[in-house]
């Protein structure tokens, strides 16, 4: 009776707060009301997802648009915490502002223990695992260890893991659950993984495969695209995307076979995802200092090589980079990512850590612009990639159009 | 022909390391010295090259590394006149002994007289120190410190972070040079790049070379000098 009356009040102070923040302008209102409601009842989001279906989308690139191709894809009413806040607080506050039974929550991989005892999920899916922001996060082998040990509580027995079969660090981390949907997700980053996650001798690997002499190799395909369809199971889907690039394909397959997974229809499914066209900012288009550009988000080499392998076929590109907290203070990682491919391109560096950018740039003899005023306006659309900070100032100074 | 061998990348190459071959090469090339990028892979012979490259690693990836250079035979490597350059886990292998998880120790390649043990915390931050004169700029991300034996001239003062202990950084140890700076610290600080390059080519005086790395290197000292944080 007491724990119900708490949990009440917990629950309302969530909206309260939430509703107080976004309407003083302080905040998008998702995270403090929900660290609000955790602080009067710790046990708030095991209360709040009793009797949901719940979807967990975790790894280091893709979650947001996973998470939100997921959400689109199901049928029927959807809740998640579509504005990226992936920690206890934002799933509380994606759950207290809606009964919806169906629920889809962007997870954080270092919260995924956490978050899937308090949710027993019916699905639970493992993008990928690559080095990001080294000076915060622990080490990525470390990340798959711990996936390795959240995979074996009792609250993820029954749940179906949809997991990324060509990443060798997800493999490992999955490879004992019973009950897994292997995807072959295309990625051309193996920088992370060139020696084997269980016995560190060197991977082996031909164009379709990857093994390891002490057994760790790549399982049993369960899903793959053959050019613009998803084979799930049995079932073909012809995907007509509104997102770019084939990592979203990617991101596609992996949302498919997790309604697959529950039975969602994967016909209508991919039908209903079509409709994403821009994923929290990011590729929508939006006018700043009166160019048209496309916004692409990439916080790590690996996020980079895929928004580089993706670009439109402008001369031009604007690459923006900051270096504070939430990017990480130290922008070493430019040097991990491969942009001797814009070699022909002219790029124009933004942000704080832009001289570290068109450093960078110079030793890949790429063309880069520095500090020289505005650059003429280009009748096309012109993609801009930015890390976190730097999307999140190019959002604020940016109008949609 | 300038051969500059970048050491296990796959297991080396943590924060970027890779930079620090990527400069070399350029500098020399753009200067119109010939030279070769070399990346020595783990499964292979260690080519012969002129400067080895080590970067940093994780804990299991550094004692195989450590176990692969000791039978490729780094060591007389160096003693038929190559130059090793060191960052960060690099500088640990390179000494007589380190500990990574835990407090085992285990036996390094012993080039120089240095002993690793775990510090208390891991040290994350910028890295500033002073290179007989000359500022470094970097940034460090460590859990080790390092004691150089009596004989040893260490690589540069510590001004800002760790390095090995708060007051030194690095080693000297004839062609063998290390830093806890990790990659890129080279891309970071030109003039240290070109130091490499010029001991590499066995004290040749280098032609100036002008580029944004130089607008980057007096922006990152004007930063890491007037302001507290980086
Ligand atoms: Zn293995």
């Amino acid at each position: 009776m007491w724990r119900a009356v708490r949990l009440g009040i917990a629950t309302q102070a969530v909206r309260t707060v939430n509703w107080v923040s976004q309407r003083s302008g302080r905040g998008s209102g998702t995270v403090i009301g929900g660290t609000v409601g955790l602080f009067l009842a710790p046990e708030l989001l095991t209360s709040l997802a009793n009797d949901r279906r719940v979807i967990l989308v975790t790894g280091t690139n893709g979650k947001t648009t996973t998470t939100a191709l997921v959400a689109a894809g199901w049928d029927g009413d959807v809740t998640s915490n579509d504005t990226g806040a992936n920690m206890p607080a934002g799933h509380v506050a994606a759950l207290a502002r809606s009964g919806a039974t169906r629920v889809v929550l962007e997870t954080d991989e270092a919260w995924l223990g956490a978050t899937l005892e308090a949710t027993s999920p019916a699905v639970i899916v493992l993008l990928n695992l690559s080095r990001d922001q080294l000076d915060r996060a622990s080490e990525v082998r470390q990340i798959a260890d711990r996936w390795r040990n959240f995979l074996a509580k009792p609250q993820a027995e029954d749940a179906v893991i949809v997991a990324n079969a060509l990443d060798p660090l997800v493999v490992y981390a999955a490879n004992e659950a019973s009950n897994v949907r292997w995807c072959a997700t295309p990625t051309s980053w193996t920088a992370d993984t060139m020696s084997c996650p269980r016995c560190t001798e060197p991977l082996l690997r031909t164009d379709d495969r990857w093994w390891c002499t002490c057994g760790l190799a790549q399982p049993t395909l369960n899903s793959y695209l053959d050019g613009d369809v998803a084979v799930v199971g049995s079932t073909r889907v012809p995907l007509a995307l509104g997102l770019p690039g084939v990592f979203n394909r990617g991101n596609a397959l992996m949302a498919l076979t997790a309604l697959d997974a529950i039975n969602v229809d994967l016909g209508r499914a991919a039908s209903r995802m079509s409709s994403v066209g821009e994923v929290a900012g990011r590729y929508g288009l939006r006018r700043v200092d009166g160019q048209v550009v496309r916004l692409l988000l990439a916080k790590n080499p690996a996020g980079f090589a895929a928004m580089l392998e993706g670009l439109g076929d402008v001369h031009d590109v604007w690459i923006s980079i900051n270096a504070r907290v939430a990017d990480g203070h130290d922008p070493s990682w430019l040097y991990d990512v491969p942009f001797e491919v814009l070699r022909g391109r002219r790029v124009r560096c933004l942000g704080e850590r832009r001289l570290d950018l068109a450093t960078r740039l110079w030793y890949a003899g790429v063309e880069a612009h520095v500090d020289e005023g505005r650059p003429a306006i280009e009748d096309r659309v012109i993609d801009v990639i930015a890390n976190y900070t730097a999307f999140s100032d190019l959002l604020k100074e940016s109008r949609p159009c | 022909m300038l051969s500059i061998v970048q050491v296990y990348p796959e297991l080396l190459g943590t924060y970027g390391d890779g930079g620090n071959g990527l400069v070399l090469a350029e500098r020399a090339r753009r200067r119109g010295i010939d030279v070769e990028l070399v990346r020595a892979g783990m499964d292979g012979e260690l080519p012969t090259g002129d400067v080895y490259l080590l970067g940093g690693g994780e804990d299991g990836p550094q004692r195989l590394a450590v176990a692969l250079l000791a039978a490729a035979g780094l060591s007389s490597r160096v003693d038929d006149g190559a130059m090793v350059f060191a960052v960060c886990a690099g500088l640990q292998m390179l000494g007589s002994s380190f500990s990574v998880q835990g407090d085992d120790q285990y036996v390094g390649l012993g080039l120089v007289d240095a002993v690793t043990t775990r510090a208390p915390v891991r040290a994350v931050g910028d890295l500033v120190t002073m290179v007989e004169g000359t500022m470094m700029v970097g940034f460090e991300n460590h859990g080790g410190e390092t004691r150089i034996g009596p004989g040893v001239e260490p690589f540069a003062t510590v001004v800002r972070g760790r390095g090995n202990d708060g007051v030194v950084d690095g080693f000297r140890a004839g062609r063998v040079w290390a830093t806890y700076a990790h990659g890129p610290v080279l891309a970071l600080n030109p003039w240290l790049a070109d130091a490499v390059l010029s001991e590499a080519l066995g004290g040749r005086e280098l032609a100036p070379l002008e580029s944004v790395a130089d607008r980057l290197y007096e922006s990152r000292c004007r930063a890491l000098t007037t302001r507290s944080t980086g």
